[in-house]
């Protein structure tokens, strides 16, 4: 005897249904579209986010509301401590600490996202092009990248500033001349392995000429390493520009930086401590923030860790 | 066949330089491919096996010039296209195309399928609603579904991926492809679902195939006719059914015996030949006959001339010093 399926038992599932099915499952997601989903159940991450955008949004509309310029002398008000008319207090011309703050904050901000802007362009087009015409083009310019890094930057950086003057364009020009060694080093090596790749094959053999693929199928599969490099670089830059302006050859007076600030308040540090800790504290959460970004987008970018 | 052959490699050469560019001292030479010469007719399947390492997909990648032959021409349907640059080639490339390996790593993660596919298209003056049309008719040709052309290629199965792969070899209507183990990486059951479907659209659509595997009843199963390859050498070419009853050079005897019988009783009365030693490092091959210092029949000549590719009859060749003469 033979067992028979009983017919009543089963149903065709109706076509619509099965449709209706389909729907159901997940939205299909770009790769940005998935980072962007993992990001977001990063908290510090988040935290970070969302400290470095209203840093960013007070340093542009601030001022702006702001009764005290940030420039102007107050000589009835000097060194005193944070009160409801001055937030964060004055420094010892009287100038309104919280206003200068965020002043600092327009060009640490600047100086950071400019310098890690162009850091990228020129880091990903060489590390690009050395990776993919490899060889003798690409062992000599790595070989330039080599030295580049084995030269003590703040040496030249000092230098370029004596030569040219202390002003945001040429610290930005001192930040920018080295640090896309390694935005290059990350780029190089992503598309030395990703040219292997049969789809880059597949892309040639679809007639597609050299520089078509590194635009469409290399740089693009490289950026999530690139992007996280960067996010480093954006703290690191402001970090410089803080450390150039404590040492007295960045930023100049009565313009203000994190780090011209902190620098003012060694003098008055026993009388008005308070002046030392509102920009170390900006420069701290920064830091902080940034560096907690850069680590929720290498987890979110990579991979490998794809669910 | 005396009509003219689809491709003709006439002793095909590849040499790739190992080594560091700057010292020129410690440069070696591997010959992948070494003088091999072939004939691929229309609508044929050309079977090439071999294990791994011995130049099959160096051989499959020249003849579609992804590789420039460093000696040798290549002539595709009577035109010498050795040394065509990318330039001159571009006409050509649409007719031959290549399905892959690896349906994990033929596809750019970050391109939708629809692109995917229809990147052979955008050499072409197709505007965007006809290659959208002709993405979404090969998706059809290939078993997938018309939805799928939004999704990334995450989101399918090896199986789908390698259809998607296959989808995109026939976006610009090509009369060659070279299938480089496309089954390789795919579960059994799924594996005879794709070879189904490529005979079935070589029915359809007339392809030539060039089906590089090292699964010999797969090779079996789809080619008219069969090269076996070992170290860059073409050892052994013939028509599937002589080459299977009738194997003449000693590699090919090897090779087979090592297929495995699904008949215990007929498994049990095959002899298993085991062959000694390692493939030669192909950077320092040996004197003479490439196969000779692992050759169970191996004799003194081996050592000092090496076997040409002759025909034996019957478009069988062979190139063994034991065999024809």
């Amino acid at each position: 005897m033979q067992a028979q399926p009983d017919a009543a038992a089963y149903e065709f599932i109706p076509e619509a249904e099965r449709k209706a099915a389909e729907q159901l499952s997940r939205p299909s997601l770009s790769y940005w579209q998935d980072a962007w989903r993992r990001l977001k159940k990063d908290k510090l991450a988040m935290l970070g986010l969302a400290f470095v955008a209203l840093m960013g949004l007070m340093a542009i509309f601030g001022p702006l509301f702001s009764p005290y310029a940030y420039d102007y002398s107050d000589f009835s008000a000097i060194s005193q401590g944070p009160s409801a008319k001055h937030w964060f207090g004055t420094d010892a011309l009287g100038r309104d600490l919280f206003v200068r703050i965020l002043y600092g904050a327009r060009i640490s901000l600047a100086i950071g996202l400019v310098s890690a802007l162009v850091n990228m362009i020129i880091g990903v087009v060489y590390g690009g092009v050395a990776g993919f015409v490899g060889g003798r083009t690409d062992n000599i310019m790595m070989r330039i990248v080599d030295i580049l890094i084995a030269l003590p930057s703040l040496l030249y950086i000092v230098i370029l500033m004596m030569f040219m003057g202390s002003n945001i364009r040429s610290i930005l020009i001192a930040l920018c001349i080295s640090s896309w060694v390694g935005t290059a080093r990350i780029t190089r090596s992503q598309v030395v392995s990703l040219k292997q790749q049969e789809y880059v094959l597949s892309a040639r053999l679809a007639g597609a000429s050299n520089w078509e693929i590194l635009i469409r199928h290399l740089l693009p599969n490289s950026m999530g390493p690139v992007i996280v490099s960067v996010t480093f670089l954006i703290p690191s830059a402001i970090f410089s520009e803080a450390f150039l302006s404590f040492l007295g050859i960045g930023i100049q007076k009565p313009m203000a930086s994190w780090g011209s600030l902190a620098n003012d308040a060694i003098e008055t540090l026993r009388s008005a401590p308070y002046q030392m800790f509102f920009p170390v504290a900006a420069i701290s959460l920064t830091m902080f923030s940034l560096n907690f970004i850069g680590d929720g987008l290498r987890d979110a970018l990579d991979p490998r860790l794809r669910k | 066949m005396t009509a003219q052959p689809l491709i003709r490699a006439d002793r095909v050469s590849m040499q790739f330089t190992v080594g560091s560019s700057i010292t020129r001292a410690r440069r070696r030479v591997l010959t992948a491919v070494d003088q091999v010469s072939l004939d691929i007719h229309r609508g044929e399947t050309f079977g090439l096996v071999g294990e791994s390492g011995c130049g099959k997909t160096t051989l499959g990648r020249l003849l579609v010039r992804l590789y420039r032959p460093t000696s040798g021409t290549i002539l595709y349907d009577g035109q010498d296209i050795t040394s065509l640059t990318p330039q001159q080639m571009m006409p050509l490339r649409r007719k031959m195309q290549m399905i892959f390996q690896d349906p994990y790593a033929s596809l750019d993660p970050r391109m939708t399928v629809s692109t995917i596919i229809a990147e052979p298209l955008r050499r072409t003056d197709m505007d965007r609603a006809r290659v959208d049309a002709r993405v979404r008719e090969l998706l059809t040709l290939v078993g997938l579904d018309e939805n799928h052309a939004r999704r990334y290629p995450h989101e399918f199965s090896g199986g789908q991926r390698q259809r998607i792969g296959i989808a995109r070899a026939l976006a610009a209507g090509p009369e060659f492809i070279v299938c480089d183990e496309p089954i390789s990486a795919l579960d059994v059951s799924i594996q005879a679902q794709v070879v189904n479907m490529l005979e079935e659209l070589q029915q359809r659509l007339g392809f030539t195939y060039l089906f590089v595997s090292h699964d010999l009843s797969m090779v079996r199963h789809i080619s008219h006719r069969v090269g076996v390859m070992y170290l860059g050498h073409m050892v052994e070419m013939a028509p599937v059914d002589e080459l299977f009853t009738h194997m003449a050079h000693p590699y090919t005897q090897a090779l087979m015996s090592a297929v495995p019988i699904a008949d215990p009783d007929a498994s049990a009365a095959s002899q298993r030949i085991i062959l000694q030693g390692d493939v030669p490092n192909p950077m320092a091959p040996p004197s003479g006959c490439p196969f000779r210092t692992r050759c169970p029949v191996v004799m003194p000549v081996c050592a000092d001339q090496k076997p040409a590719l002759l025909d034996i009859g019957g478009g069988h060749w062979v190139a063994c010093h034991r065999v024809g003469t």
